[in-house]
């Protein structure tokens, strides 16, 4: 069994979006070409049978990651900041170096017995219950982690972009003390 | 070329692509949206080995992919935060300027 035609319309898709994320020189279009690498993510989970992560893929990445990026790039004005130029010898070594990664990675994938079986499964079936019971039974501690880790991460946001307000505060007394 | 192949050559190439933009560009968020990208392409992989590996159902690597989701987004939202006040402390958000952290 070879790939499929969505299969290669999907991947070709993502990894255009994924070239253009870090190839264009306004950083909005990059927002908006990783919102489309980032959808077609979501398209080849779902491609390939798992429902609940390209939909999740699609909420979380599409909905929720994208909008902080951008609000990010308005927030620290690179909207209007194209002074970056397009040849550096800094650029020239992390292509070279990003280029060496892929051809080991391909190396090893082309090399390797586990990926190519003999006989490709049936697809799997993941229903969402099945997905609850194992989130439920299984995998409850690293749930009741995660969740943990969520509500920190949060309040750590918000603590670390309320800062300036505080400094704004005190920083006029610092000076007058330093001085 | 067999699909679990082809699975793991996109996400190599997605790998290299999101390195290769973490490494050269300057502004901050564009580096942290190319570990992202990195990020995504491990999880097509988890999802590939999980749809064409022996024991699908026991939904390790869907289950795997979720958590890996979530902490991301958090990874993703403390980030742009920490951008966000370097760019109130020291007016920029080019890599190559902010030279020192102390101070």
């Amino acid at each position: 069994m070879t790939m499929t035609l969505p299969f290669l319309i999907l991947a070709l898709l993502t990894l255009a979006g994924g070239v253009a994320a870090m190839t264009l020189r306004r950083l909005v279009h990059c927002a908006l070409a990783l919102t489309v690498a980032f959808a077609g993510l979501a398209a080849l989970y779902l491609n390939l049978g798992a429902e609940f992560a390209g939909l999740a893929q699609l909420l979380v990445y599409v909905g929720a990651i994208a909008i902080l990026i951008v609000f990010a790039i308005l927030l620290t004005r690179g909207g209007d900041d194209v002074s970056e130029p397009s040849f550096s010898p800094a650029g020239l070594g992390g292509a070279v170096i990003a280029l060496a990664v892929f051809a080991v990675l391909a190396w090893a994938v082309a090399t390797s017995r586990l990926a190519h079986p003999a006989s490709t499964p049936p697809a799997p079936s993941a229903s969402m219950q099945q997905i609850g019971i194992a989130l439920m039974q299984r995998y409850v501690l690293p749930l009741e982690v995660i969740a943990l880790m969520l509500t920190a991460a949060m309040i750590g946001a918000v603590i670390l972009a309320l800062r300036e307000k505080r400094a704004a505060s005190t920083a006029p007394a610092l000076e007058s003390s330093s001085r | 070329m067999n699909p679990l192949a082809g699975c793991l050559l996109v996400s190599a190439l997605l790998f290299a692509i999101g390195l290769a933009g973490a490494l050269t560009r300057r502004s901050a968020i564009l580096v942290l949206a190319g570990i992202e990208l990195m990020l995504n392409a491990a999880n097509l992989n988890f999802i590939a080995f999980w749809r064409f590996g022996p024991h699908p159902e026991a939904l390790t690597g869907l289950l795997f992919v979720i958590f890996s989701i979530a902490v991301a987004a958090a990874e993703a939202a403390v980030g742009l935060a920490l951008i966000l006040a370097i760019y109130r402390f020291s007016r920029t958000s080019d890599v190559s300027e902010i030279t020192e952290m102390k101070g």
